[in-house]
């Protein structure tokens, strides 16, 4: 795969590690399809081999971008004319986030809705490819690229365990976002024809020149290509089509397209900062995404106290939070936003827990049960051996230890303390009223305390419901391997509010670094000439 | 030249747009590749349009009059790309056809009793 050998550059194997969390996946995924199906230890192992690996390489990224971003040259190409991949801090905190959630995600699929379908783990290694890739990329085709990457395989997970609801929610997913990818396209390419680069760190220098031609058109590409991240963050008015499709896909995929969402969210956070921090188009675009943002949080609150099943008021769980960054960004405050990155980041994993809860509450009454098979080659029952492994791992203590994990997350996701998603949301308030709060600054503390209670409520009301009030069937029942995934997402939300000094201070770094667009410039396009002798 | 090709991209756009706000899946197939026609084209045009003058550089050549070769290779993955997806989602059409009887892209026919959107019936 890798000859550090035979690279002219010489930057050795420590250097290699910013482009393995592309490699590694795809390669995995490539052996993945070729093993039979009937192969499942075999498969499940090398899954996990594969997401435990890119966790541990997405914390020593953590760990080593402190001392500035690594920057990885494709083909040892210098930077505006070959491609780079860039891990600076927040690349490297959404590594880390893809990562846990993806390992839990596919510790969880193991007990049960692995089996649901065919090739369920090699499009599970290509959506985490896809996603990590997005993070990495320093340049906005690739990102295109990594973004159908991607998007193919979520459409596959989507569709995973097939069933008429959700081949009908995955037939709009997919057309929205086939819409949104030629939305994509449109502001790539008005952009290349305005700014004669895709680089994004050649972008941002040639937009701090004074002499950068054809401005409104190239604000227009910008704009355009803002439309198609914001429907993959189900920002309103263009994420209608995400609680009905989170809602119908499998918990597992439900809980890792949780991030994708996200992915929508960094590419704005980081275009925007980028573009639109300072130069000829300073602040362009924030006032909408302020707007948006608050509205998101509206709808997202309104949205989950209308739900009657946990999986819809996950999902909009995912549109509160995808809403409250936003708005963060939207104000320009750099410590409201160093909270809503450390809120973004303890968020997205409790949304992910919630959608596997919400899977083991409706178990047995949920009527998106895997359904008949719609192609000849899902060649067997998936289930038909489903008691087996049931048996003997069943926790007698389960519905204690359900309810524990609805309640943490539940205080994670409205903010109430002492979790990390109250330590977020305080820390956007301090940012918001430290120095100069304006008006706007106090609607977005109204409505951001609002939905706190708006987000509680529904929670609350839905666990009492299934647990405590006395049913007809079994209480849930709950497989070790499922526990281990809930578990471990709520452990890392815990860690995250247990280390919340560590990880606030490493938020604010981040915003710090990326409120400087010409370090990153300087870092991608010049300095680093020591590579390429 | 400039006014046939834009002529064109707003044809290929409108009639893609029309057919995509169609109630039939088969509609919305076609309106998202005429679609991606439309927006392959523009990719193309954004390269300024130029005739017979030769996208790679090399010795002899006027570099005055080349041209942008890196459209050209966007357009080439962006086809590919959409290519791909409108396949995936034939198949997604003809296994929505196949559960549920109709090619509605609601599912189910408007004229048959209404269940409140965003809660499909089981």
């Amino acid at each position: 795969m890798i000859a550090p050998g035979s690279d002219s550059a010489g930057i050795g194997w420590s250097g290699h590690t910013v482009v393995l969390p592309i490699v590694l996946p795809i390669a995995a995924a490539g052996v993945m399809f070729l093993l039979d199906e009937r192969r499942r230890m075999l498969k499940g192992g090398l899954s996990l081999a594969t997401v435990l690996a890119l966790l541990g390489i997405a914390l020593v990224l953590v760990a080593s971008v402190g001392d500035g971003p690594a920057i990885y040259r494709l083909g040892n190409w210098a930077a505006p004319y070959g491609i780079v991949l860039v891990a600076d801090r927040l690349s490297a905190m959404m590594l880390a986030l893809n990562a846990i959630l993806g390992l839990c995600a596919l510790v969880f699929s193991f007990a049960r809705w692995g089996r649901a379908g065919p090739r369920f783990h090699g499009l599970f290694l290509l959506l985490l490819m896809g996603v990590n890739g997005a993070f990495l990329t320093g340049d906005l085709f690739n990102l295109f690229v990594f973004f159908e990457v991607m998007l193919a395989a979520s459409y596959g997970l989507v569709l995973h365990g097939s069933g008429t609801t959700r081949i009908r929610a995955g037939l709009g997913y997919i057309a929205v976002n086939l819409v949104a990818s030629l939305f994509f396209l449109v502001g790539v390419s008005l952009i290349y024809g305005t700014m004669g680069t895709l680089n994004m760190a050649d972008l941002a220098r040639r937009l701090a020149a004074p002499s950068a031609g054809e401005l409104a058109l190239f604000e227009t590409g910008c704009a355009i290509l803002g439309i198609a991240f914001l429907i993959k963050c189900g920002a309103w008015p263009l994420g209608f089509w995400l609680p009905t499709t989170y809602a119908a896909a499998t918990a597992p995929a439900a809980a890792i397209l949780a991030i994708l969402s996200k992915v929508g969210i960094y590419v704005v956070l980081r275009l925007s900062l980028l573009l639109f921090g300072e130069g000829l188009s300073a602040g362009f675009g924030f006032a909408v995404i302020f707007v948006m943002g608050l509205a998101t949080i509206l709808y997202g609150t309104v949205g989950i106290l209308g739900s009657r099943d946990l999986t819809r008021a996950a999902g909009y769980a995912v549109m509160i939070s995808s809403g409250t960054v936003l708005a963060a960004l939207g104000t320009g405050s750099a410590g409201a936003l160093a909270g809503a990155v450390y809120y973004l980041f303890g968020s997205t994993l409790a949304a992910g827990a919630l959608f596997l809860l919400a899977e083991i509450l409706q178990r047995g009454r949920d009527p998106t049960e895997v359904a008949e098979p719609v192609f000849a080659d899902e060649y067997r029952d998936p289930f038909d051996d489903a008691g087996a492994i049931e048996v003997g791992t069943v926790l007698t203590s389960s519905a204690a230890t359900v309810g524990m994990a609805l309640l943490l997350c539940a205080l994670m996701l409205a903010g109430i303390p002492p979790l990390a998603g109250f330590v977020g949301k305080l820390a956007i308030f301090a940012g918001l009223t430290r120095d100069t709060a304006t008006a706007t600054d106090w609607v977005l503390v109204a409505i951001l305390t609002l939905s706190s209670f708006g987000t509680l409520l529904p929670l609350v009301r839905m666990g009492i419901r299934s647990l405590w009030v006395s049913h007809e069937g079994a209480p849930p029942v709950l497989a070790r391997s499922e526990l281990v995934a809930l578990g471990g997402l709520l452990a890392a939300c815990l860690a995250l509010s247990v280390w919340g000094g560590p990880a606030l201070a490493y938020a604010d770094a981040t915003v710090h670094w990326l409120k400087q667009p010409q370090d990153y410039v300087r870092a991608v396009l010049g300095g680093q000439g020591g590579a390429a002798s | 030249m400039e006014l046939v090709l834009s002529l064109g991209i707003g044809a290929f756009a409108a009639a893609g747009v029309w057919l995509i706000l169609r109630p039939r899946t088969f509609q919305v197939v076609l309106g998202l590749s005429l679609l991606s026609y439309a927006i392959n084209l523009f990719i193309f045009a954004m390269g300024r349009l130029t005739v017979g003058s030769p996208p790679v550089l090399g010795a002899g050549i006027d570099t005055v009059s080349v041209d942008d070769p890196v459209p050209q290779a966007l357009v080439l993955t962006a086809v590919v790309i959409s290519f791909a997806l409108t396949a995936l989602f034939l198949v997604v059409l003809l296994a929505a056809r196949g559960v549920t009887g109709s090619d509605h892209v609601d599912g189910h026919e408007p004229s048959s009793a209404e269940p409140r959107p965003g809660h499909p019936q089981p």
